[in-house]
C-alpha cells in the first residue's frame, strides 16, 4: 500500500488546498477515463509536486500507471541519483527511455546544437516512448504560467494519432468537465499544475516537505561561463574551451534539465524559505535559465505542434 | 513603530492574503476593444512583467504609429503564432498575479464571434466578467452575446470598462450614455452588480492609476480597485453531495469511493444514499493521505468509506438523503452551442455532468434572438445559439438547478461522430411527470400561466408540493402560449 509519511502537518492555506484538490480531481478523473495512462517525471521541483500529488490522489492505493522519465543521457547525475532513490522508497514503477537513434548517431548539444539535440532527444523521445507504451493519456507537470502558449493550452490537451497540438482548434473546456473522449490512437495530455504558480509550487513544498533535488538549493560549486549562462562544470563530459576557467561560486538553479542546457543563477538561498523570498523579489522569470526557450520566439509553440511537452 | 514590528506587521498582511481565495475573472467583449491591452497593462502596472519577458515584449512589439512609444501589450496574453500575426486572440489565455490584497486569476477571452467557445471556456469558472466597449463604437450584438453568456454561466458582478477613451475626447456624456444603455439591456438580464469605469487601457488610465488629468470627473474606483472589492459565491450548498469518480480497491478488505464534495458537508456517521439506486448506507470513514479526518465539506478531494458492501459504481451519486438532487428522466435547460456542426433534434449525444456519461436526447425549444432579446421557438440550434432545450434521458438522471449548485448543474455534450464538445448547458429545471389528463373532469379545469420564476416559487409552497401529481405543468415561451390561449373561449 501507498504509506503517508507525516501525520502532524499544520493544514494548508486555502488557496493551496483549492489547488490540490484540483490537481486530484483530475488524477482520478483521468485513471478513471482511460485505458493505459502514464506520468511523465523529469525529476524536477514540478515533477516531484506532481508526484506528491499522484500519491495523495489514489492512497491507500498505490499509483495506478508507470512513470516515463525521458533520459537525453545529459541529465545532472544528481538528478538520476535522486530518481533512482526515490523510485525505490515509494515502490514505483519507472520506465526510463533514451531515443536509441540519438546514442547510435551520437546527437549530443555541443556537436548537434541545441534545437537539434531537444529535438531528436527529447520530442522525438517523447513520441517514440509514448508509441511504444501505446498510452492514450500523459500527465505532464507543466504550469500555464510557465510560459505564453502554455497559458493558452486545455487541462485535456488533445493530441492527433501523430502527437500534434493544434492551438487553434482546441475543444472547448467548461467548468471542470473534462471531455475524454478519443479514437483510437489519439490520445490526451493531462497537466493537473495547470494552475499553479511557481511561487505556489514552492509553497506546496515547503508545507508538504516534497523531497527534491539538491541542486535547487545554493551550494559552493564549480561552473564555467558559456554563452551567457552560467553551466555546472561537474561533469566529465564537459569539454572546455581554451578561454573557458573554471570558477567556484554560490550558485542554484531554478529549472532543472540537461546539464550543458541548463544556466545556474547566483544565489545564497539554501533553504525553502530563502528560495521563496528571493523568487518574490526575483526581477527576471524562471525560463530564462534555459537554453531552448531562447532560440527564437515562438518557439516553445512550435515544439509543442511537434509533440514536445 | 521600531523595524522589527514593520516587519512583523508586513508578514501578518501577507498572510491574510493567502488566506483569501482568489478571484478569477474574465475580460469580454467585441473584437477589438482592448481586452488583451488592458490585461497585459494591469500585469505591467503590478509588476508581474519581469526584466527578461519585458524585453522580449519590446522585441516583439511593432512601432505604434500613435507616438506614444508603449509596447504592444496584447502580446503579453496573445501567446500563439497566429494571434501574433493577425493581432487577435484565438483562444483563451490564464494569467496569475497578485497585488498585496489580494491574488487574482484572470482569462483573457477572445472577442471574435468565431471563437466564441473558448470565451465560454473562460466564462464557465469565473466570479466576475470585465466587459469591455470602445467608447466610440458603443455597444454591440457580440458585447451582448458576451454579457449574455457569463449571465447565463452564473456571473453575477461586471464591470463595464467603456474604453479607448481617450480617442473620443475623455468625453463624460458619451462614456454615461454607454453607461445607461448598458445598465438597460444589463437589467433584462437580471444584472444589477455594474460598476462602470471610463479607461484608456493602453495608456492605464482608471486602469491601477487613476486619471487625474483628462478624467477628473470620474469619482469612482479604478479598475484594480474594483477587483479588489469584489466578492466570492460561497460554494456551501444544503445538500451534501459527492459524485463518485473511481473505487479505490488497494486490497481485498478495503473498499473507498473516491470523489470531490461538490456541495454541503459530511461527516462519519452520516446516512447517505446513492444514485442512481436509491440504497443507502451510512459513512464510516473519510479517508485523505494526510490523516483520517471527522468532516469533509465543498471542495475537499476524499475517499469515502461507508458500513456495508452496495454496488457503486463511477458516475453513481452519494447524497444526503433529506436534501437530494432532482431525479428524473426529463429535464429543461439553458444550453450555449459551441460547434459547427450544431445540435440536432432527437439525435442521441453523449452528455457528461459530474464524472458520469450518459445518452440523452436534446430537443430545442427556443433560441434567443441578439437584437430584440426575445426567445423564438426553433427545432435546431447553430454554432454560437443560445437558449432552451429540453433532454431526454435513457436512464435515470440527476441534478441540481445551475443556480443552486453549479458543480451538480452544469454538463457538456459530446458529439459521438466527432467527440468533440458541442455544447455547454446549465439544468434549469427536472420537468415533471405529466399528471395523466384523462382523469381531469371536462367541465371544471382552469389554466395558469405565470412566468418562470412565479412558477418555480409556487412549486416549493408547501400546499402546492401535496397535490402536484394532479396538476399538469408544461414549459413554454409566450408566443406559443399565445397561440394556445387564442384557441380556448
Ligand atoms: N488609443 C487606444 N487604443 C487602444 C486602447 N486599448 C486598446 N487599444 C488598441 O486596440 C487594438 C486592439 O487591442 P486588443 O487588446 O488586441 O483587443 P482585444 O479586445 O483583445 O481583441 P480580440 O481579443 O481579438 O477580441 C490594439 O491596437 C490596441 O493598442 C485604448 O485605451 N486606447
Ligand atoms: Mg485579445
Amino acid at each position: 500500500m501507498n504509506e503517508p509519511e507525516n501525520h502532524q502537518k499544520p493544514p494548508l492555506e486555502p488557496h493551496l488546498k483549492e489547488l490540490e484538490n484540483e490537481a486530484i480531481f483530475i488524477f482520478r478523473e483521468v485513471a478513471a477515463e482511460f485505458e493505459n495512462p502514464v506520468m511523465l517525471y523529469s525529476v524536477g521541483k514540478d515533477s516531484s509536486t506532481l508526484l506528491h500529488l499522484a500519491r495523495k490522489a489514489f492512497y491507500p492505493e498505490k499509483i495506478p500507471f508507470p512513470l516515463l522519465h525521458i533520459n537525453t543521457g545529459w541529465k545532472f547525475s544528481q538528478m538520476i541519483e535522486f530518481r533512482d532513490e526515490l523510485i525505490k522508497r515509494y515502490e514505483l514503477e519507472l520506465i526510463s527511455f533514451t531515443n536509441p537513434r540519438g546514442v547510435n548517431e551520437n546527437v549530443t548539444p555541443f556537436t548537434h546544437g541545441s534545437a537539434l539535440y531537444t529535438d531528436i532527444m527529447k520530442t522525438e523521445a517523447l513520441r517514440m516512448a509514448l508509441d511504444d507504451g501505446q498510452y492514450d493519456a500523459a500527465f505532464g507537470g507543466a504550469r500555464r504560467d510557465e510560459e505564453a502558449s502554455r497559458a493558452k493550452e486545455r487541462i485535456y490537451s488533445f493530441r492527433t494519432p501523430d502527437h500534434r497540438w493544434d492551438p487553434r482548434n482546441q475543444r472547448p473546456e467548461l467548468w471542470s468537465i473534462y471531455n475524454g473522449m478519443i479514437k483510437k490512437g489519439e490520445s490526451v495530455r493531462a497537466f493537473p499544475l495547470s494552475n499553479w504558480t511557481e511561487s505556489d509550487v514552492w509553497q506546496y513544498i515547503r508545507a508538504e516537505d516534497i523531497p527534491i533535488v539538491p541542486l535547487y538549493f545554493a551550494k559552493n560549486r564549480p561552473v564555467i561561463e558559456r554563452d551567457g549562462m552560467l553551466i555546472l562544470a561537474e561533469d566529465k563530459r564537459l569539454e572546455l574551451a581554451p578561454n573557458e576557467q573554471i570558477k567556484q561560486m554560490d550558485i542554484r538553479f531554478r529549472t532543472l534539465g540537461c546539464f550543458p542546457l541548463s544556466g545556474a543563477i547566483k544565489s545564497e538561498a539554501r533553504n525553502i524559505d530563502e528560495i521563496i523570498e528571493e523568487i518574490e523579489v526575483a526581477t527576471v522569470s524562471e525560463r530564462q535559465g534555459r537554453a531552448i526557450d531562447r532560440d527564437q520566439a515562438g518557439s516553445m509553440e512550435m515544439k509543442k505542434r511537434e509533440g514536445y511537452f | 513603530m521600531s523595524e522589527l514590528n514593520l516587519a512583523k506587521q508586513q508578514d501578518l498582511t501577507k498572510s491574510t492574503l493567502k488566506n483569501l481565495s482568489p478571484l478569477r475573472f474574465i475580460t469580454c467583449g467585441s473584437v477589438d476593444d482592448g481586452k488583451s491591452t488592458l490585461i497585459g497593462r494591469l500585469l505591467w502596472d503590478t509588476k508581474a512583467v519581469k526584466e527578461d519577458q519585458e524585453e522580449r515584449l519590446r522585441k516583439d512589439s511593432r512601432k505604434q504609429k500613435d507616438g506614444l512609444n508603449l509596447p504592444e501589450f496584447a502580446l503579453l496574453l496573445d501567446g500563439l503564432q497566429a494571434e501574433r500575426e493577425q493581432g487577435i486572440t484565438i483562444d483563451v489565455a490564464y494569467r496569475y498575479f497578485s497585488t498585496s490584497k489580494r491574488t487574482f486569476i484572470v482569462a483573457d477571452t477572445p472577442g471574435h464571434e468565431q471563437y466564441t467557445r473558448n470565451m465560454a471556456t473562460g466564462a464557465s469558472s469565473a466570479e466576475l466578467a470585465i466587459l469591455l466597449v470602445d467608447a466610440r463604437v458603443g455597444i454591440l450584438e457580440q458585447t451582448k452575446r458576451h454579457a449574455m453568456i457569463a449571465s447565463m454561466m452564473g456571473i453575477k458582478q461586471f464591470i463595464l470598462a467603456v474604453n479607448k477613451i481617450d480617442l473620443a475626447n475623455y468625453d463624460r456624456q458619451l462614456f454615461e450614455t454607454i453607461e445607461t444603455e448598458f445598465s438597460e439591456f444589463a437589467l433584462s438580464l437580471g444584472i444589477t452588480d455594474i460598476i462602470s469605469i471610463p479607461m484608456c487601457a493602453l495608456k492605464g488610465e482608471n486602469v491601477v492609476n487613476k486619471d487625474l488629468e483628462h478624467m477628473g470627473w470620474y469619482e469612482g474606483p479604478t479598475l484594480l480597485e474594483a477587483l479588489e472589492r469584489a466578492t466570492i459565491r460561497s460554494k456551501q450548498t444544503v445538500g451534501f453531495r459527492m459524485p463518485v469518480q473511481r473505487v479505490c480497491r488497494p486490497n481485498e478488505s478495503f473498499r473507498g469511493y473516491q470523489g470531490t464534495v461538490s456541495g454541503g458537508a459530511v461527516k462519519p456517521g452520516d446516512s447517505v444514499v446513492i444514485l442512481p439506486s436509491g440504497i443507502k448506507a451510512n459513512v464510516t470513514n473519510i479517508i485523505t493521505f494526510d490523516l483520517v479526518r471527522n468532516a469533509a465539506v465543498a471542495g475537499d478531494a476524499i475517499t469515502l468509506e461507508l458500513d456495508r458492501n452496495v454496488d457503486i459504481a463511477r458516475g453513481d451519486m452519494i447524497s444526503s438523503i433529506d436534501a437530494r438532487p432532482l431525479v428524473g428522466h426529463n429535464f429543461s435547460a439553458n444550453i450555449i452551442c459551441l460547434a459547427q456542426s450544431g445540435i440536432v433534434a432527437n439525435k442521441r449525444y453523449w452528455l457528461k455532468s459530474s464524472s458520469k456519461l450518459q445518452r440523452v436526447v436534446v430537443e430545442p425549444i427556443s433560441v434567443i434572438d441578439l437584437k430584440s432579446g426575445q426567445y423564438n421557438a426553433c427545432d435546431s440550434f447553430e454554432l454560437n445559439n443560445i437558449g432552451k432545450v429540453k433532454l431526454r434521458f435513457e436512464e435515470e438522471a440527476n441534478f441540481d438547478i445551475y443556480d443552486e449548485n453549479p458543480d451538480t448543474g452544469s454538463f457538456i455534450l459530446i458529439d459521438p461522430d466527432s467527440n468533440n464538445t458541442i455544447a455547454g448547458g446549465m439544468i434549469s429545471a427536472k420537468i415533471e411527470q405529466v399528471a395523466n389528463i384523462d382523469n381531469f373532469n371536462e367541465e371544471e379545469i382552469i389554466v395558469f400561466s405565470m412566468p418562470l420564476v412565479e412558477a418555480k416559487k409556487l412549486q416549493q409552497l408547501e400546499g402546492f408540493k401535496e397535490i402536484s401529481d394532479k396538476v399538469q405543468q408544461t414549459q413554454t415561451i409566450k408566443s406559443k402560449l399565445r397561440n394556445l390561449l387564442s384557441d380556448i373561449d
